[in-house]
């Protein structure tokens, strides 16, 4: 499952949608919006996604997940617009038979997903807002 | 013989357009079309280091060839997540 969402995210849907009877572990990372950004403190976040493009790198991030490790299940959510401090911006869940390649998944699939997923990040301050770019 | 233009996040701003549309005869490179629109938008070369190019959906070199009916975005580096 590899979606975009406008709605808060829910992890346990997905997780439910993944688990298997021969999987041993389920690893989860979830990105949350912090109240502060270099220095700064953040008032909150916007989303703004190229999605139909989105929706196909994020299926290419699974694939790449699923080529590199042994692992059964892996799913990513996005969401795009307005999310307040605390509130999940992107959720990975993968499933497999041990913890090591589900673990080791997930953070390529985050990791990855940072790099090659157009989805922008607007940081909302008191004094204005700014576009994050990728490598600051 | 029109080839879709899209801009992203601050290259949006900066323009004040998401989508538009160039002519494909006048083009031969994802690179010509960013020029065209520096042209008119000279801040947009400020951002032409770090750029990223896509041609229907897929990252491309700034060299790549355009095509009628080609989807070109310019966008610059992601930060989801």
């Amino acid at each position: 499952m590899f979606v975009l969402v406008r709605e808060p995210i829910d992890i346990q849907a997905l997780t439910r949608s993944l688990v298997g009877s021969e999987d041993g572990a389920v690893a989860v990372f979830e990105g949350v919006v912090r109240n502060n950004s270099r220095g700064k403190r953040v008032l909150y976040l916007e989303y703004h996604a190229y999605e139909t493009m989105a929706l196909k790198k994020l299926e290419e991030v699974g694939t790449m997940a699923r080529e590199r490790f042994d692992i059964h299940g892996i799913g990513i959510l996005h969401r795009l617009g307005r999310l307040e401090h605390s509130e999940c911006s992107v959720a990975i869940v993968v499933t497999a038979a041990h913890r090591g390649p589900a673990f080791e998944a997930c953070r390529f699939a985050i990791d990855t997903l940072k790099k090659i997923v157009p989805i922008w990040k607007k940081e909302f301050y008191e004094d204005g807002a700014v576009w994050i770019q990728g490598g600051n | 013989m029109s080839i879709k233009v899209l801009f992203f996040a601050s290259l949006a701003d900066l323009t004040g357009m998401r989508e538009t549309e160039v002519d494909s005869r006048a083009h031969t490179s994802v690179a010509s079309i960013y020029t065209k629109f520096a042209r008119d938008f000279p801040r947009l070369e400020e951002h032409r280091a770090s750029l990223l190019y896509a041609v229907n959906s897929e990252f491309v070199q700034p060299d790549s060839p355009v095509h009628d009916g080609d989807e070109v975005a310019f966008f610059p580096p992601v930060s989801g997540g």
